[in-house]
């Protein structure tokens, strides 16, 4: 199959999956007030959110248009008109590009001085390669959310499944999971970020995995705990002296008093992905497309002269928009949903 | 005490066996001996070429099983060489690991520790400082400047520092290295500096919501009672009982001080650990790499042994069994 058809199956499962879980928070008392709560404290902050997951997905759905007609292909480039737009891309011209580095709104090019194609028509300038910043810095919202967001989508249940199983179960495996956890927890994160990557290649795919590996291990231990603790509850023991069977205790006790420590990890594992990500890029392990590695490659054109720095501004101020309403909207969450258990991590 | 001890080191020795048999995953069979020999010469190196490849770097065993030989297998020579610190030579240009790594760990050292210290004791006493004002509009204020700086990625701090302060006010050299005692400080000037604000952010929240905590305890009533001030209140009682969860997350990174920054090296071009490992994943240095990993997971799970340990020591109230 195609790359962009199962990134537009993987947008509509996420949509369906999101009204879903929206459906059955609003069923719930508890989850209604908090949501209310966390609007009534953070409102610009989730509309930042918000904007970013639009993005993401308007970047994430695409199409090829039809054959174009004789005309349009003397016109223009053959092979990029049968290319797939997403409906971001959809926003520029098909042609949005120069041959190199333009200033913001610039009517001629930055070294040379030769017209542009679009004079005045690139707000953030062009870079290297003439591509529009401000259409690369929009496109990394979906790099962001594929890193930050689906990364922490599978990593969490699977987190939640260890966590719980060895907290429920105790014993062998109990110390099996509990050896695998403080194995990896005993390896600096950044470089077991680094062997992960090496060891499994570049690719977003890759980095992915890198980051839910180091990721899991943090909640995972704290579902495992907390398990422990609801285990021994008056209520657990109730229904289980009441006939109640196994793995239904673990869904209907256990793990819905688990479900705003999911909540309150998301969050804080979101921001930690993406700005490792960041980091990763620096070291040329990074995805491509993502703003860390537009901050890498405009590393070089700060020194040059005179300088360059709006790929830089573009691509920074999108990882630290998007890094701060998470940061944001994150502390608000964790004091609706939690004051306790989890204290500021780091 | 001496049988928690024991035990303590016993853990402490299966996970550092737990950490080799991860590498040993991660270098022996998702990264093959072949597919290392096949980056360090190219895809269309001929087959004779690569066996002459990995004989030469000693990847030339059977991985698991062997059956003329049981203990002569890559698993066994991996475990005997990482334990017994005999580290061979470096997959990339054939240098001793061993060798290599002494080197870096100097300059590593020489960044590290003044950067330990200055962030340690900037970011307690701004935050004993927020906590000092809380909930006025400084503590708010405080806070909200953390979150900022907590936002701003760690890549962008270095840029940022290096082009403000080494290229438009030349302050410091951009980077570089020299390990005499007259100048050094000039070349870590900067790294430093840079990373002490890109830390300082995250540490101050930490370490305020460990003050706040404190705060709220009895003994700060009583003290309050008996008439002491606010001050005398934050610095004796409050620092001394907040010092305990302070140093478990100090002393854990005491050990991995050795390993240096690996961002901060790499583009201040300080030759430690660091940058050593930077140069590892460019040049396909597959053996540098796992020595640093498993190096780095040493120092790392020491520093958790001897917060174990301090724990005791500061807090009477723990009584390890």
């Amino acid at each position: 199959m195609e790359g962009y058809v199962v990134s537009n199956l993987l947008v509509a499962g996420l949509l369906a999956l999101g009204i879903f879980a929206v459906w059955r928070a609003s069923r719930s008392r508890l989850w209604r007030d908090a949501g209310r709560e966390l609007v009534r404290r953070r409102p610009i902050a989730l509309t930042a959110v918000g904007l970013f997951v639009l993005l993401g997905l308007m970047d994430a759905v695409a199409w090829v248009d039809p054959p174009a007609t004789a005309a349009q292909l003397a016109a223009g480039d053959a092979i990029a008109l049968r290319k797939p737009r997403s409906l971001l891309d959809r926003l520029f011209p098909p042609d949005f590009e120069e041959r190199s580095y333009s200033a913001p709104l610039a009517d001629v090019e930055f070294y040379g001085g030769r017209p542009l194609r679009h004079p005045g028509r690139h707000l953030l300038g062009t870079d290297i390669l003439g591509r529009d910043v401000l259409h690369l810095t929009l496109k990394g919202a979906r790099v962001a959310l594929l890193v930050g967001g689906l990364t922490s989508l599978i990593v969490i249940p699977l987190a939640l499944v260890f966590g719980v199983t060895a907290g429920y179960l105790g014993g062998g495996v109990d110390d099996a999971i509990f050896f695998v956890m403080s194995t990896l927890a005993s390896i600096p994160s950044i470089l077991l970020l680094i062997a992960l990557v090496m060891a499994l290649g570049r690719g977003p795919v890759q980095v992915c995995v890198a980051l839910g590996v180091t990721g899991w291990v943090g909640f995972a231990r704290i579902a495992r705990g907390e398990t422990l603790k609801l285990r021994e509850l008056d209520y657990v023991q109730a229904a289980r002296a009441l006939g109640v069977s196994e793995p239904r205790i673990v869904l209907r006790h256990v793990i819905p008093n688990l479900m705003h420590l999911v909540v309150i990890t998301f969050v804080i594992l979101f921001s930690s992905f993406v700005l490792s990500e960041a980091v990763l890029s620096w070291l040329g392990l990074g995805i491509d497309g993502s703003w860390g590695q537009m901050i890498d490659q405009a590393r070089n054109e700060l020194s040059r002269d005179p300088i360059i720095v709006w790929n830089l501004a573009g691509a920074s101020t999108g990882l630290f928009t998007l890094i701060l309403a998470v940061n944001l909207v994150g502390d608000a969450v964790r004091d609706i949903l939690d004051p306790r258990t989890l204290k500021e991590r780091r | 005490m001496l049988a928690y001890l024991v035990r303590r080191l016993a853990w402490g020795a299966v996970t550092v066996l737990g950490v080799l048999l991860f590498l040993f995953l991660l270098f022996f069979l998702i990264t093959t001996p072949d597919d290392i020999a096949r980056k360090a010469l190219g895809e269309k190196a001929p087959a004779s070429v690569l066996e002459q490849w990995k004989k030469n770097h000693g990847y030339d065993k059977p991985r698991f099983w062997n059956p003329q030989h049981p203990a002569d297998t890559m698993l066994v020579e991996h475990f005997r060489r990482m334990l017994t610190f005999d580290f061979g030579r470096s997959d990339a240009d054939d240098v001793p690991i061993a060798e290599r790594l002494r080197r870096g760990a100097g300059p590593s050292l020489s960044l590290q520790v003044p950067l330990f210290v200055l962030s340690l004791g900037v970011a307690i006493a701004l935050s004993l400082l927020v906590a000092f004002f809380r909930d006025t509009y400084i503590d708010r204020s405080g806070v909200v400047l953390c979150v900022l700086a907590m936002s701003i990625s760690s890549v962008l701090y270095i840029v940022g520092g290096q082009y403000l302060i080494g290229k438009v006010l030349r302050w410091f050299p951009i980077s570089g290295f020299d390990p005499s005692p007259e100048v050094i400080w000039r070349f870590l000037a900067l790294p430093v500096l840079v990373g002490l604000v890109a830390n300082v952010g995250s540490d101050v929240r930490f370490y305020r919501t460990v003050f706040l905590e404190e705060t709220g305890r009895d003994y700060v009533r009583t003290a309050r009672a008996k008439g002491c001030g606010e001050g005398r209140i934050m610095l004796h009682h409050v620092l001394r009982n907040a010092l305990i969860p302070i140093l478990t997350q100090v002393v854990i990174s005491i050990p991995t001080l050795f390993l240096g920054s690996v961002l901060l090296e790499s583009f201040f071009g300080i030759p430690g650990l660091g940058s050593i490992t930077v140069d590892a994943i460019n040049s396909n240095d597959f053996s540098t790499l796992r020595t640093v990993v498993y190096i780095g997971s040493l120092l790392f799970i020491l520093g958790q042994i001897l917060t174990d340990l301090a724990y005791t020591w500061a807090d009477p109230r723990v009584r390890l069994e």
